[in-house]
């Protein structure tokens, strides 16, 4: 009889364990989502790139020797009823110097939208080489019946990107945020 | 230990001399090892089914180009539900219910060391797959967006979506309660005797798979409840739009879905490796490094998810990674295969149909491997990547693999559970049809693949007419073939040649030592172990 409730005390002890790391493994897949995101920060993987200014603006060197190709494009999400396209495709640039370019947006729908554009970049590793200080993304747009809108981004190519990126994608896709729209 | 002449821990004492209650009741309430392993077998039978129905009507749309017999997105429903309905309702749990019966008779335990459990996470089952199938009905119809659940695909699913998402939360919370009875009664229940490394090697497997098990359902619980909460909630887990990112999905899936891919194919190495032996008349060659491989490939199952996704863009370092750690993979998998020849090797071999089904796993589970390597290849992937060859090498190791170990663990069983014989006969002709038409069916897709067919689209180009002919008509021979087992095992049950205690001349093994059928109650006292 002993060994009956001892083996029932193992057994429920196995079972306390067992589910305890079933939890757990629960928790890690949430652990996941902040732990990827760190990733992503660190090594740009998923060529996310700032979605707030840069910080400090402290002036780089120029290096006028390099010229990096610098290509825009412009997507909209399911049901953003925009029309939106960057006013030049791509741009000649150095490292280090500031430019500013412009997308164009108007609003196609018959009512008031808002909207939000996401950036990305191509390659992913240049994305931490990407700094805006001054971005249309980094707020939502607000847009009435109709109305159009030139928005500007500023933006400069950090001097350490890895010597064999010569040209560095910047995609935006624009979403409506204002309502369950994509 | 249990030493003790008392059955199992049903919380009181009762005559444990009893056979099983009458009726349906006895079905519905039992907490016996072995109703249960053949209410989970039965089931799994009866998903199979369905989930074959499927493929032929995703098979008959494909037999020509053009939209003839469903319309896209109905197809589309069909392969994510043949999917979801093979992996989590057919493979699954035949290898527990395979677990159910066999490891307690394996290891001398009078029972699975929580019986009232084993009961509930089997009846969750049913309910699971009335709702995933009754989303079929649902309008917007079921889930169409991959058995994968993408987002933003996925979301687009109609009325069903919630449904889909809590089936498979029961379905995995059945996984997981299975996995710890599993462990509970390996760790717990063995006989006297019985050391880890004397058990017989599907125990082995299946004490792996346990933990495997334990470790990713519910990181798939958890990313599934994600798309819930981004879908209804106003989360943005997966969401661009609010900072989230949908590639984060596939790594979170992947990070289940390769260790998964393991659960699957694990067990079916345990009956593998019982089931040579006896035919080839020799111990199985190589028992420790067996069990060392099982526990490596498990292992490795946790660091190659991102070869599902090589062209998501990944830095370099990345694809090499991934690609290498998938490749290492090859090296304990060919232990066991070479393993298993090693036993063959100058063994007094006979062919009977567990036989021919084992010997067909290994050649066939190997080829299914070798497209896996090249699979593994990142600069190939990108040209292989969601074309059917990649449907021709999971096909491959699922199906003559998989479920050819199923196949072989039930003819090879099934007169030990029902004192019976089967029909020799019909077992061979029931091999040869599906062993010629498994090939027929899926060996063409390689080539298509090759060429560029991609998966998962219900039309194709003209110049890929005549492989997907060929293909169908191997579905529907490999597909009705299926019926001869389907009869082979209901008059198994019903009658036939009184089937000895051993069934095998070289069988060996402690399931062996008992009665054909054996007794409702088996080791309530525990066996002596040599």
């Amino acid at each position: 009889m002993g060994t009956r409730e001892a083996l029932a005390v193992a057994n429920r002890r196995m079972v306390r364990r067992l589910l305890l790391l079933t939890a757990a493994m629960f928790g890690f897949g949430f652990a996941l989502v902040p732990l990827y995101d760190v990733l992503c920060e660190i090594t740009g993987l998923n060529g996310k790139t700032n979605g707030r200014a840069v910080a400090a603006v402290e002036p780089m060197k120029i290096d006028e020797s390099r010229t990096v190709t610098v290509e825009f494009v412009a997507n909209l999400n399911v049901g953003a009823p925009w029309e939106f396209a960057p006013r030049v495709t791509r741009m000649q640039v150095h490292p280090g110097r500031f430019y500013q370019t412009h997308f164009l947006a108007k609003n196609l729908a018959n009512q008031p939208m808002t909207g939000q554009a996401i950036p990305s970049v191509a390659p992913g590793l240049a994305a931490s080489h990407f700094q805006k200080i001054e971005c249309f993304c980094f707020n939502r747009q607000r847009f009435q019946v109709g109305e159009g809108k030139e928005m500007p981004v500023t933006f400069r190519i950090d001097p350490d990107l890895p010597p064999d990126v010569r040209t560095v994608t910047l995609s935006y896709t624009f979403f409506r945020i204002d309502d369950a729209g994509g | 230990m249990s030493t003790a002449s008392h059955t199992t821990d049903h919380g009181h004492d009762h005559d444990h001399d009893h056979g099983p209650a009458r009726g349906l009741s006895r079905w519905i309430l039992t907490t016996n090892h072995k109703d249960i392993g053949t209410l989970y077998l039965l089931f799994s039978l009866a998903m199979f089914f369905v989930g074959g129905a499927m493929a032929l009507v995703i098979r008959a749309e494909l037999f020509e180009p053009g939209l003839q017999v469903v319309d896209p997105h109905f197809f589309n429903q069909m392969t994510t539900l043949h999917a979801l309905v093979m992996i989590f309702g057919a493979v699954m749990p035949a290898f527990v219910g395979l677990a159910n019966w066999l490891i307690p008779m394996m290891v001398g335990a009078p029972d699975m060391a929580l019986p009232r459990m084993n009961n509930w996470s089997f009846w969750i089952m049913p309910f699971a797959f009335t709702l995933l199938l009754s989303t079929l009905f649902m309008p917007g119809g079921g889930p169409a967006g991959g058995w994968t659940l993408y987002p933003p695909l996925v979301l687009q699913t109609g009325s069903a979506f919630p449904f889909v998402i809590l089936a498979v939360h029961m379905m995995g919370a059945s996984s997981i309660m299975g996995a710890i009875n599993i462990i509970a009664t390996i760790l717990n229940l063995r006989a006297p005797g019985m050391t880890l490394m004397k058990m017989p090697l599907f125990v082995w497997t299946w004490l792996i798979t346990a933990f495997l098990l334990i470790a990713v359902m519910p990181v798939l619980a958890g990313t599934v409840t994600m798309l819930l909460t981004d879908k209804f909630f106003g989360t943005s887990f997966f969401n661009a739009a609010g900072g989230g990112d949908p590639v984060m999905f596939q790594h979170i899936f992947w990070f289940f879905g390769h260790p998964e891919v393991y659960i699957m194919i694990l067990p079916a190495f345990g009956v593998i490796s019982q089931i040579i032996p006896t035919f080839a008349r020799k111990p199985l060659f190589g028992y420790a490094s067996m069990v060392y491989a099982t526990a490596s490939i498990a292992f490795l199952s946790f660091i190659v998810w991102a070869h599902h996704m090589f062209t998501v863009g990944m830095p370099l370092a990345g694809e090499l990674f991934f690609m290498y750690a998938t490749m290492l993979i090859a090296v304990p998998t060919g232990v066991k295969v070479f393993n298993w020849v090693s036993t063959m090797w100058r063994g007094a071999m006979t062919f009977e149909t567990p036989m021919l089904f084992a010997i067909a796993f290994v050649i066939l589970f190997t080829i299914g491997g070798f497209s896996g390597l090249m699979l593994a290849i990142a600069p190939a992937d990108f040209q292989y990547h969601d074309t059917y060859f990649v449907v021709a090498h999971f096909h491959y190791v699922l199906v003559p693999g998989a479920v050819f170990s199923i196949m072989a663990a039930a003819y090879y069983w099934l007169p030990k559970w029902t004192g019976h014989m089967y029909n020799e006969k019909l077992g061979k002709l029931h091999f040869w049809l599906s062993v010629i038409g498994v090939n027929v069916l899926f060996f063409p897709q390689h080539f298509l693949g090759l060429a560029g067919m991609p998966r998962r689209i219900p039309d194709y180009a003209l110049q890929f007419t005549e492989f997907n002919m060929v293909s169908t008509v191997g579905a529907f021979l490999f597909g009705f073939s299926q019926l001869f087992f389907l009869y082979n095992v209901i008059q198994t049950i019903r009658g036939g040649a009184k089937a000895t205690d051993q069934v095998w001349e070289g069988a060996e093994g402690l399931e062996w030592t008992l009665s054909s059928p054996p007794p409702y109650h088996t080791f309530t006292t525990a066996p002596e172990i040599k």
